[in-house]
């Protein structure tokens, strides 16, 4: 794994909540080379599954357990807690079938996507998940990313699971808050995490926390939950930093400050994000 | 025990429900939907108590097999074509996991152009990924073959999934006078599930279907896969001769019928087969020495099998539903490699393609394929191989195409 890596920040953090009495479900992605035979980083269980059908294996796991249990051929306290782990590329593309079968299903399992906004592992191609502006591996020029971040969080939300979440592994009381009601919910509960990449974002692994919380304090990565059918806000930045100071800490975004500013592009991104909490805060009042 | 006139794919859901599996992940496509309906249909009357679920896609319907079958409980499911196309990635990868369960396909031809009707491209399509692969000619050897393949595919010395494969509306829809046996009788055979070493347990947690850096685990677990499968062949006939024993019917690795005095033989798989037989005995009746090979496993492949019902044969021919782009028919490759380089070959091995899109083999074909042969031995010259299509066919495609041409220039603009 790469040094600095705020996918694996994130899943430390969960992972010493949750901890061993878990099953995870891994879809092709920079966390599956956690497991390499015959070493595993988790006390509990894991299986790999393909890119695009983790939350299928979480299916037939879960399934599978609950047949066991119902026929006694399992004892209670062998149950495990199902949780599908995948990133941005799987989870905003090729796994979103999978995905939105598995809540149609009311499956009872937890997902985590960490999203690099990108296809990290094969060196940061953009996926839907990439933001506008954004320098990959496959938008070199200095244009960047033509599109615009997908919107998961509400195509998740628009199926009604038990819970969706943002979250960051910056912000690890946000995060643990999180968790917490996760566990005392069943059904499909979903998390997407930003997982602030050095590698993929170009900056000094060392700035993944700072760069993590501007992600938060820019207000470009709103901390929420839907739950009961309402969305909540669990974080709103009272005064939100310009979004420049979180883009500018990163490579991906350079060529909008050098050799130029490109303001038009700037205050694109700080238009868009300056619209979507006038409607939270809107709503709010 | 019962005898009910049943369908294919009434036999093959009957196979599910005497093999007692617990869960079925679904998904419908023609022509294997009736499998999944009736099993739903037992499941909700309680008349069974496996538990199904319909997923999305045919690729997470085989994931949710597999990570059932390693959590430790017997999984059926069943596919056809583009079902079977679009989980191939899973078909693979589930063979590498090693969970046992059994998957019926109902072949029909793949796209494109798209059709309903069945060949076994589709299958064929699977031959290398560590499934094990039964070929079933009537609806009573579905039955059969299912309750079989479980005891086959979770062998301690194999342990693979197993794909029983049934022709798609030729025998999935045909109803055919079938015992079912008892079910009591059925479970002793067939056993308990014993999911082994595989599970996902709290109290003895576990990894698998890891990542492997480098050739050389890459390369044993391949190699692990392939060993295993070989192992199903020395397994297979004690399996067999138990179920006999039990039930009274036999089903070997390769089906001989009147080969063994014979100069010659055709070679086919699946129901298309049983019109060979009919020509077999026309043919007989008019003095040529002729029989039928058709092995019911493809994989593992049997080569001795075939080897030893074909050598000192003076011709073969051997007709293929399927058609390998570029190269001719599937089956037709596989059986010149258990013949090439053994003793007593037979000299010429001919090949015929038919059946794609469920084009129905006539008696004049399997005739002619018959005179072939016999010239090709007085030529000694293996005859080219050749596309079965009639004179028929083709004025009736020509026929078509002038239509197609004809309404195309009716919605040309008017000059």
């Amino acid at each position: 794994m790469c040094a600095g890596c705020g996918g694996l920040e994130i899943l430390h953090e969960i992972y010493d909540i949750l901890g061993a009495k878990t099953v995870f479900t891994n879809a092709a992605g920079c966390m599956t080379l956690l497991s390499v035979y015959p070493f595993t980083p988790f006390r509990g269980s894991w299986l790999y599954t393909a890119m695009a059908s983790a939350p299928a294996g979480a299916q037939g796991i879960r399934d599978a357990l609950d047949i066991l249990l119902e026929k006694k051929r399992i004892q209670p306290d062998d149950d495990l807690q199902v949780v599908t782990l995948t990133g941005d590329g799987s989870a905003y593309g090729m796994g979103l079938s999978a995905t939105s079968g598995a809540i149609d299903r009311d499956l009872d399992f937890l997902y985590l996507c960490y999203d690099n906004e990108g296809y990290g592992n094969t060196g940061q191609q953009y996926s839907s998940a990439t933001p506008h502006a954004a320098i990959t591996s496959t938008s070199r020029t200095s244009l960047g990313y033509p599109g615009f971040k997908k919107d998961l969080f509400a195509i998740w939300v628009a199926h009604k699971p038990a819970y969706v979440a943002t979250v960051i592994g910056a912000e690890p009381l946000d995060l643990a808050n999180k968790i917490e009601t996760v566990q005392g919910l069943r059904g499909p509960r979903l998390l997407i995490g930003l997982a602030p990449c050095p590698t993929g974002w170009d900056f000094d692994p060392k700035l993944t926390v700072e760069v993590g919380r501007l992600a938060v304090q820019t207000g470009i990565w709103p901390l929420k939950e839907f739950k009961d059918g309402r969305i909540r806000h669990t974080k709103i930045p009272k005064q939100r930093k310009p979004v420049e100071e979180y883009l500018k800490l990163q490579g991906r975004f350079r060529h909008l400050f050098e050799p130029e500013r490109v303001e038009t592009e700037i205050s694109l991104i700080q238009a868009r994000i300056d619209q979507y909490w006038d409607k939270v805060i809107g709503a709010d009042e | 025990m019962s005898r009910q006139l049943l369908t294919g794919n009434g036999a093959a859901a009957w196979g599910a429900r005497l093999a007692k599996v617990d869960y079925v992940p679904a998904f419908p496509i023609t022509p294997q939907t009736e499998i999944i309906e009736t099993i739903a249909e037992w499941i909700d009357n309680n008349e069974i108590a496996g538990r199904m679920v319909t997923l999305e896609s045919e690729h997470s319907m085989i994931t949710a097999a597999g990570a059932a079958s390693a959590t430790g409980v017997r999984v059926f499911t069943a596919t056809s074509s583009q079902g079977l196309l679009y989980a191939l990635e899973m078909i693979y990868n589930v063979a590498g996991w090693r969970t046992p369960f059994v998957l019926i396909n109902v072949s029909r031809g793949i796209s494109a152009p798209i059709t309903l009707e069945p060949d076994h491209n589709d299958v064929l399509a699977t031959r290398d990924s560590g499934f094990l692969q039964i070929h079933c000619a009537t609806c009573q050897e579905i039955l059969d073959s299912i309750l079989i393949a479980y005891r086959l595919a979770e062998h301690n010395r194999v342990r693979l999934p197993v794909i029983v494969n049934q022709d798609g509306f030729y025998l999935s829809f045909t109803r055919e006078p079938v015992e079912i046996p008892d079910a009591r009788s059925a479970a002793e055979f067939v056993g308990e599930y014993n999911s082994e070493n595989m599970g996902f347990r709290a109290s003895s947690p576990s990894s698998q279907a890891v990542a492997v850096l480098g050739s050389g685990p890459y390369s044993y677990f391949r190699y692990e896969i392939h060993l295993a499968s070989l192992q199903a062949l020395s397994v297979y006939d004690d399996i067999a001769q138990e179920f006999k024993e039990r039930f009274g019917r036999y089903h070997p690795i390769v089906e001989t019928y009147r080969t063994e005095d014979a100069d010659y033989a055709y070679v086919m798989i699946n129901c298309f087969a049983t019109k060979a037989k009919d020509a077999v005995d026309r043919l007989r009746e008019n003095g040529m020495k002729i029989g039928l090979l058709r092995p019911r496993l493809l994989r593992p492949f049997p080569a001795q099998h075939i080897l030893n019902a074909l050598a000192g044969k003076k011709a073969v021919a051997v007709l293929d539903q399927n058609l390998s782009m570029g190269k001719g028919g599937v089956l037709h490759t596989e059986i010149a490699s258990a013949l090439y380089g053994q003793p007593d070959p037979p000299p010429i091995l001919a090949s015929f393609i038919g059946g794609l899109g469920g084009r129905d083999f006539s008696a004049e074909e399997f005739y002619e394929i018959a005179a072939t042969l016999q010239d090709a031995v007085k030529q000694n010259k293996t005859p080219a191989p050749r596309l079965l299509y009639t004179e028929t066919e083709l004025r009736a495609m020509r026929k078509l195409q002038a239509i197609a041409h004809a309404e195309r220039e009716k919605l040309k603009p008017n000059k």
